[in-house]
């Protein structure tokens, strides 16, 4: 190959010095990655003109055009990491073009491990399921897992290292780290520190200490912005010791949520939602239903699924904690009998069934109501039962705010010479109150590890790219304490180094590989005999067998949690801060799936809000309404101790009336092309004293307009009532269920199959169908970024989305029901029903939408001429059309990503969901080749396979054995606008909540009232 | 002659007094055969064309950019282009509506508007038939996938598709007018080549009239095919708007979901084609002082014609309103209520001010014979079909049966472009037309004046000379 | 147009009326008078005259029935053959043969071809498009597309005699002249 005239030859000489085969290319890369080779990509048609005209530019320009050739050359051919990394047994063990491999890794989730099998097409990952034998996965993943995939592919990843924004190299780094180190040498350590974010790799953890003993002054520190601190502290003030709980929601029958979203983050989520929506299932006409209260200050996915939702500030819940603590005769102070008409009926629940309840406590939550939670499953016997402890699960669990704190005040005292960031971006996500950024700046040398050139990056000398979890070696801890090996699917596109590697260098190995480093520390713990096997199984399984932590027996020391946290009732506004849902603390902003992903409640993307609850909307006069353009609204001015933000109102039902919630993540400066500039960052109101909520907030209406892009119209009453008349979302008491099973097929009658003039269709053979579980789903996400990744979906930007031209191909419709203060949230995922009288292809004047003989509503998409008409008639409107040439055609990486089993859709035709009719063509051959028939269950769709509430249903309807038929026999199946005799192949089961018969309903007239004033109010 | 002509017994004549067979072709003649053209056509062919570049810089734009550039969105997936569409075409009934259905009725005051009324008939068709092309995501390839043409892939479209009902109505519609149309343009071209002194106009009218000569045996068999004609084009203007209707009609979003649309879309059809021919008439007997051939009493029976339909049209709202309230039918009810009260309930009461209360007006003689008014009337009534159109497709689309998959639609400014380029088509073709050739028809006129024996009947001779 | 014109190169006589009433009088007496080859020009369909000269019915009628009948067949037969034959699919669960769908096009193809034969039947037997015709070698012939009325007996006709003709024409009532014309 003739690269080689386009490299520095002095710097070929000094990459020769290192080892490893992939280092001649990595300085090709590094060459590609020039600034202007940067724009040059991101401009989407080149002027050379201006590169041509000045000397240097020209050279400049060959270099580039060199450059981009070698680039076009790597990553048309993908390349296989040198070592040897083990397929799952569920495929076979060599490569064969066109079938993929699945290998086990792990995800990180804020440090903790989240079991995953990667599909893998001829060495390129293009899709993540859930690995089965992982614990906290069961086979599925969260929305965050399925968008690990484009953050591999991001484009705008950090692709080299940087010395003050110069491009340097591996080699030169190590040169300049020396004198440093020596420096540090010296001191032993005393001026240098380590800032990681919460740490649960065993080897990355034991990297560290050999680090630290080295330098035995130097500190270790670790922040991120949602940390475990209250939970840990919490424990402590309960038994004495930092312990890690773990909940079995399983065995609970009546569950109390003192603002836990377990539903929607932390690091066992996915597990927890296939446990808790196990006990929401129903089979046949009998249930075993558990029951959920949940106290929140902020609705959640987990408020949403509860029976009974107390919508509270914050600052309140420990008063309605300390009130149930209370009743259930713990010695507590400070006990708030407001709502006593609430607590009680809950106490009498929960006493009923002592050992199989559950009370958990939020990290949102100051560490007594965590402490008073743990008081009260030892007053009700759930200890060891429903909740077991286990020692920490991280390496080194400590305060992360106290450490943060001491970090900041060594830089500003001047005390740190070497400061070196593991991954974090504290920057941006540091307390506002700290003022980190300044204090950063006192340190002589500072060094950044990191997947982008963030913020952090760009306030330290030496930045160096991360690899991504896919593409290098570590190991992590589940949320039980598991460890999983992380193996690479790819070798670093952009050759970036991962934290051991990096650690490696510190500790005087330069070249030492991650996998090197990895394998040791395994060695260490496997032992010499037989290392290989446990090696080769361990890697394999994608979890090592028995590394779950032990559980610990518990005794309750009565503590300080007895006096409440804050007397201090104050009257005045709250803020509220909490993770994004989509974009998590600001690490996903650069993601385009995760920012196209209609936030579970409010169906916002692309930016955050100032979400509040109705009243006050009406208090402030804010007026939302929806426009061809977006969802138009008031900005608002948000002052909070000293700080002040504009940000955009919203308005959420079920809010707490005297508080604001606002989510973090937003406003990134440098995020990337996708992230930069997006709504407004809730870390410059974030302060020390208060990480979660605060008093004292002042909202002012601007008397600005915002818009912003939200995928379902915006709330109002018709828009409810509607709903209820036209019997979308179908849902009982569990009383009404057990009084009449068939309550959901009775609220709207089929026509019967012969009321057509013609005959029906008879389906000989398979007959594809899915239904849809209301009870199970908890409207996670999962499915839809799922979806997005499996079927090519493209990204549209927030214009698009806000003019109604997102092209997800299922969407989750959340309805309310009851009164605006307090109603209950069903979600209802929609994706194409596949009419069996499909009203689209009837319209179609070219047939590019027809049925097959399976009944699948095939979509043609090279037939397809754009007339929409198949969209205007269809009555589910799960059509998507490409009004524009959405799909990335030009950048590289995204080429990479593609499943190659899908076709990428171009400008002017319409498509829509296919019930994966890939995976389905790919189970029939397999069944050809081994000549036997298709088994149910052997098809699994993207969205079925990934969803953690196991609420989706797939299968030959025709096969009287198979679940799906089964499903579709039950009472509660019904299916969506059947009564305009569209005779959808993809059916509901209506859900059933199960509230408790003595509990005063929350929706009661008042409520009704303020929801009558609101409609009028912001309905266009 | 014409006594056998009911509506010929009272009110203003139809031929203004003293012509022969000499001044009305002169008079008719001279306004094609006048050699310097005059000003005022020439500024407002300058501003037509103007409005046609409009339409160039739309559809440049569409194509290079893409559908989005248009306000359509998902679930709004029909903005301006079948609006615009449907307007059009409905404007293109009255012309086929002048020549065939009143000539069966042997209505002779049409024969001096049906020629331009044909015209303008064409000329909407050409307008309207723009958009089913260019409203799809990829027109190069709708352009001909639509038709039925034997094809590599053994592929053929879905004729169970009011879509393609719609190509065959209107390729058919828009055929026959022309064939209708020409035809009774050659007799007129032969006199204008017998007329004109330009060798160059002689050979070009002259390839236009095909030879033609007046032999009595030719005019049998004209007269007999353009009967034929007349009787095939009354069912298919007829048809047309009744295909177009059903786009909407065989949809089940509610809304369009109805019987009624048929009869009420032709209505429709021929209340704003009645409504631009005045518009058009007004302008053109006062420019051309051609007051004697189209008098007020064309002007008045065309506002009559105007007035019925629309109370046809009117009929239909009321019966779309009740029917939604009797099916009882949660959709339709939401639907209804949506168009009286919701986002877009002022477009739908300016759509009962245009189109139910203006053509009341016109009951009263007073007003039906004063000319500015019926010409604001006409102008009035081309808003109000616009503003039913938009009420139709908006407005049933924007909240059909899921809430959560509502939306709102408005135009952008490549939609105004793209109708307001249309116009500037239609415009700078009618321009066109009225210079080059006979906008009333000579030879029809002939056979109206007093003693020409056209029809059989006596009369003195001397007059006709 | 002199006499010494031989016949060979005379296609008729053709005689120009005053008026309309003029010309279907004259018309009716030459047609007692045996004339069989008589043709009229006149600016405007005149009924009478057609009557005059005893025209036959035209046949377009049935041309134009038999085109369509025609239309109707190849419409409905294309939509049968491409949607039940050539390339059957399943569309919404509909049966290949969906006739009330199927009505529609098939309507408009029969109008289509009907008015197709309408004209081009007229055209044909009108023997056009045919830009010569002796009768332009009439000088005065230019005003039968404005206001003239003619009548011609064409020399092919076998009571046909110069002289006579000629004669008789002359003798017409509200005759303006009598001219030959020249093949």
């Amino acid at each position: 190959m003739s690269q080689e005239s386009f490299v520095d030859l002095s710097m070929v000489r000094r990459r020769l010095a290192g080892s490893g085969g992939r280092r001649y290319w990595k300085s090709l890369e590094e060459l590609a990655a020039t600034p202007g080779f940067q724009n040059f990509l991101e401009r989407e048609f080149p002027e050379q003109a201006s590169e041509w005209s000045d000397p240097s530019g020209r050279r400049e320009f060959l270099r580039i055009m060199g450059a981009s050739l070698a680039l076009a050359g790597l990553t048309a051919c993908t390349r296989q990491p040198e070592e040897k990394i083990v397929p799952y047994v569920k495929s076979p063990e060599q490569v064969v073009p066109g079938r993929p491999l699945f290998f086990a890794t792990s995800v990180l989730d804020q440090g903790f491990a989240k079991g995953v099998l990667v599909e893998s097409h001829l060495g390129r990952p293009t899709k993540i399921e859930g690995n089965p034998e992982h614990p906290a996965s069961l086979g599925a993943t969260d929305a965050f897992g399925q968008a690990t995939i484009l953050g591999l592919y991001d484009p705008d990843r950090s692709k080299t290292i940087t010395n003050r924004g110069e491009i340097r190299t591996w080699g030169a780094f190590l040169t300049a780290l020396q004198p440093a180190l020596a420096a540090q040498k010296a001191l032993g350590g005393a001026g240098f520190r380590i800032l990681t974010e919460t740490v649960t790799s065993p080897t990355l953890a034991a990297q560290l200490d050999a680090l630290l003993a080295q330098y035995p002054a130097a500190k270790w520190h670790q922040y991120q912005p949602v940390s475990a601190d209250n939970a840990r502290a919490g424990a402590e003030l309960a038994f004495g010791e930092a312990l890690a709980a773990q909940y079995r929601l399983a065995e609970a029958d009546v569950i109390l949520s003192l603002e836990a979203d377990f539903l929607g983050s932390g690091p066992a989520n996915v597990r927890l939602i296939r446990e808790f929506s196990g006990r929401r299932r129903i089979e046949g006409e009998h249930a075993r239903l558990n029951r959920l209260y949940v106290v929140e200050g902020s609705p959640s996915i987990t408020g949403a699924a509860a029976d009974h939702r107390l919508p509270l500030r914050s600052s309140e819940i420990e008063g309605v904690a300390r009130a149930v603590a209370a009743g259930l005769g713990l010695p507590v102070e400070g006990a708030d009998r407001a709502h006593a008409a609430w607590v009680g009926p809950l106490v009498k629940d929960l006493r009923k069934h002592g050992g199989r309840s559950l009370v958990l406590a939020g990290e949102s939550q100051p560490a007594e109501v965590h402490a008073l939670a743990h008081a009260m499953n030892g007053e009700l016997g759930n200890l060891g039962k429903t909740v077991v402890f286990t020692a920490p699960v991280e390496a080194r669990p400590l305060n992360q705010l106290a450490s943060l704190r001491d970090l900041v005040a060594d830089m500003a005292g001047g005390e740190v010479a070497l400061l070196l960031v593991l991954g974090g971006n504290p920057v941006y996500n540091a307390p506002a109150d700290l003022a980190l950024a300044a204090a950063l700046d006192q340190v002589p040398l500072r060094i950044h590890l990191g997947l982008y050139q963030d913020e952090t990056a760009e306030r330290c000398h030496w930045h160096l790219a991360e690899a991504h979890g896919l593409e290098s070696w570590s190991d992590a801890r589940a949320f039980d304490g598991s460890v999983s090996i992380v193996q690479p699917l790819i070798a670093p596109l952009y050759g970036g180094k991962s934290a051991h590697e990096v650690l490696a260098a510190f500790l005087g190995f330069g070249d030492r590989a991650g996998y090197q480093v990895v394998r040791e520390h395994w060695k260490g713990l496997f032992g010499a005999d037989d290392f290989e096997g446990r090696w080769q199984r361990a890697v394999h399984d994608g979890v090592v067998a028995g590394s779950a932590l032990p559980e610990k027996p518990v005794t309750l020391a009565s503590g300080d949690w007895v006096r409440p946290a804050r007397q201090a009732r104050n009257p005045g506004l709250e803020i509220a801060f909490r993770a994004d849902p989509t974009i998590g603390d600001g690490r996903f902003a650069n993601n385009g799936w995760l920012q196209e992903l209609p936030k579970p409640l409010t169906k916002l993307t692309w930016e955050n809000a100032a979400l509040l609850s109705p009243r006050l909307a009406a208090r402030l006069g804010i007026a939302v309404s929806s426009t061809a353009s977006g969802a138009t609204t008031d900005l608002v001015e948000l002052r909070y101790a000293g700080n002040a933000l504009k940000v955009p109102a919203w308005i959420v039902p079920g809010h707490p009336e005297d508080s604001v919630t606002l989510h973090l993540g937003y406003g990134r400066r440098k995020a990337g092309r996708v992230g930069s500039g997006l709504g407004v960052n809730a870390y410059a109101l974030r302060r020390s004293d208060g990480l979660w909520f605060g008093a004292g907030l002042e909202i002012r209406k601007t008397g600005e307009r915002a818009i912003l892009a939200c995928t379902q119209d915006h709330w109002t009453i018709e828009h409810e009532t509607q709903t209820t008349k036209r019997h979308l979302v179908r849902s009982a008491d569990l009383a009404e269920f057990e009084r009449n099973p068939h309550f959901a097929r009775e609220m709207s009658e089929e026509p019967p199959a012969d009321l057509s003039m013609y005959p029906a269709h008879t389906y000989r053979g398979h007959a594809w169908g899915m239904t849809i579980d209301l009870s199970a789903c908890v409207g996670c996400n999962a499915c839809v970024v799922a979806c997005q990744s499996e079927n090519n979906i493209p990204v549209v930007g927030k214009d698009q989305v806000a003019r109604g031209r997102e092209m997800q191909w299922i969407r989750i419709d959340r309805y309310y029901q009851g009164g605006l203060d307090n109603p209950e949230t069903h979600h209802q995922p929609v994706l194409c029903m596949h009419c069996e009288n499909a009203p689209c292809e009837v319209v179609c004047p070219v047939a590019a939408t027809v049925h097959s003989d399976e009944g699948l509503n095939d979509m043609v998409y090279n037939r397809c001429v754009g007339t929409r008409y198949c969209s205007n008639n269809c009555p589910y409107k799960v059509r998507r059309f490409n009004f524009f040439l959405y799909q990335d055609w030009d950048t590289p990486s995204l080429k990479l990503m593609r499943n190659p089993d899908v076709t990428v859709r171009s400008r002017g035709v319409m498509e829509k969901c296919t019930y994966c009719v890939q995976r389905i063509n790919q189970a029939r051959i397999d069944a050809k080749n081994q000549d036997r028939p298709l088994r149910d269950g052997e098809i699994e769709t993207a969205c079925q396979s990934v969803c953690p509430a196991r609420a989706i249903v797939f299968g030959d309807v025709n096969d009287p054995k198979s679940r799906v038929t089964g499903q579709k026999s039950s009472p509660r199946n019904y299916g969506l606008l059947a009564d305009l005799n569209t005779r959808p192949r993809t059916s509901y089961l209506a859900s059933v909540r199960n509230p408790n018969p003595d509990m005063p309903r929350e929706a009661g007239p008042g409520a009704a009232r303020a929801s009558l004033e609101l409609g009028s109010g912001p309905d266009v | 002659m014409s006594s056998a002509n009911p509506m010929d017994l009272p009110g203003a004549p139809i031929l203004g007094p003293g012509h022969t067979l000499g001044t009305v072709t002169d008079k008719i003649g001279d306004v094609v055969l006048t050699r310097k053209t005059p000003r005022g056509w020439l500024g407002g062919f300058a501003i037509a064309f103007g409005l046609l570049q409009l339409m160039l810089l739309a559809v440049v734009n569409l194509l290079f950019v893409g559908i989005g550039v248009w306000g359509v969105t998902i679930p709004i997936g029909w903005g301006f282009d079948i609006i615009n569409f449907v307007w059009w075409i409905g404007i293109g009934h009255a012309g086929t509506l002048i020549s065939a259905i009143l000539l069966l009725m042997r209505q002779e005051w049409r024969m001096s508007i049906n020629r331009f009324a044909e015209a303008m008939t064409l000329f909407a068709v050409a307008c309207a038939a723009f958009y089913p092309i260019f409203h799809t995501g990829r027109p190069w390839v709708a352009a001909y996938w639509l038709l039925p043409y034997p094809n590599t892939m053994g592929l053929w479209p879905n004729f169970r598709s009011p879509l393609i009902w719609d190509v065959f109505a209107v390729s058919t519609y828009a055929t026959v007018s022309a064939l209708f149309w020409y035809v009774g343009l050659i007799p007129d071209m032969a006199t204008l080549r017998d007329k004109t002194g330009s060798r160059l106009l002689k050979v070009v009218y002259g390839m236009g009239a095909l030879g033609w000569r007046g032999s009595i045996r030719h005019w049998h068999n004209y007269e007999t095919a353009y009967l034929l004609l007349a009787g095939l084009a009354t069912p298919l203007v007829v048809s047309v708007h009744t295909v177009v209707s059903f786009d909407f009609a065989t949809g089940l979003v509610p809304g369009w979901h109805a019987t009624i649309f048929p009869p009420y879309f032709v209505a429709g059809a021929v209340y704003a084609g009645f409504a631009m021919v005045l518009t058009l008439a007004i302008p053109l007997r006062w420019y051309y002082r051609l007051q004697d051939f189209i008098t007020m009493r064309h002007l008045e029976n065309m506002a009559k014609v105007m007035m019925a339909t629309g109370l046809v049209v009117a009929y239909g709202y009321v019966i779309e309103a009740f029917m939604a309230w009797y099916s009882g039918n949660t959709y339709e009810m939401f639907m209804m209520k949506n168009r009286m009260t919701g986002p877009y309930a002022v477009m739908y009461w300016c759509l009962i001010l245009c189109n139910v209360v203006t053509p009341n007006l016109l009951w009263f003689k007073r007003l039906r014979t004063s000319i500015p008014f019926l010409f604001l009337v006409a102008l009035v009534v081309s808003v109000g079909m616009w503003l039913e159109r938009f009420v139709i497709i908006v407005t049933s689309l924007h909240r059909d049966f899921l809430p959560a998959s509502w939306g709102m639609y408005a135009g952008t400014k490549y939609d105004w472009a793209a109708f307001i380029g249309t116009i500037g088509l239609f415009l700078t073709l009618f321009f066109l037309f009225v210079r080059v050739l006979p906008a009333i028809s000579m030879f029809e006129m002939k056979t109206i004046l007093p003693g020409s024996g056209a029809h059989g009947s006596g009369g003195e001779a001397e007059k006709a000379r | 147009m002199s006499a010494e014109v031989a016949t060979s190169g005379l296609y008729g006589l053709m005689a120009e009326f005053r008026g309309p009433h003029e010309i279907v009088a004259g018309a009716r007496l030459v047609t007692e008078k045996g004339y069989r080859r008589v043709d009229g020009y006149t600016p405007y369909p005149m009924e009478d005259l057609s009557e005059a000269l005893e025209l036959p019915r035209s046949v377009l009628p049935k041309l134009v029935l038999g085109g369509g009948i025609l239309g109707c067949l190849l419409g409905y037969g294309l939509e049968y053959w491409s949607a039940v034959i050539a390339y059957p699919l399943n569309i919404g669960g509909r049966p290949l043969h969906s006739w009330p769908s199927f009505i529609v096009p098939a309507f408009e193809t029969t109008i289509l071809f009907a008015a197709g034969t309408a004209v081009l039947g007229m055209l044909a037997l009108n023997g056009l498009p045919q830009p010569y015709h002796p009768v332009f070698n009439v000088a005065s012939f230019a005003k039968a597309s404005r206001d003239g009325f003619f009548l011609a007996i064409e020399a092919t006709d076998p009571k046909f005699d110069r002289a006579d003709t000629r004669r008789f024409l002359e003798s017409l009532h509200g005759v303006v002249q009598v001219s030959e014309i020249e093949e």
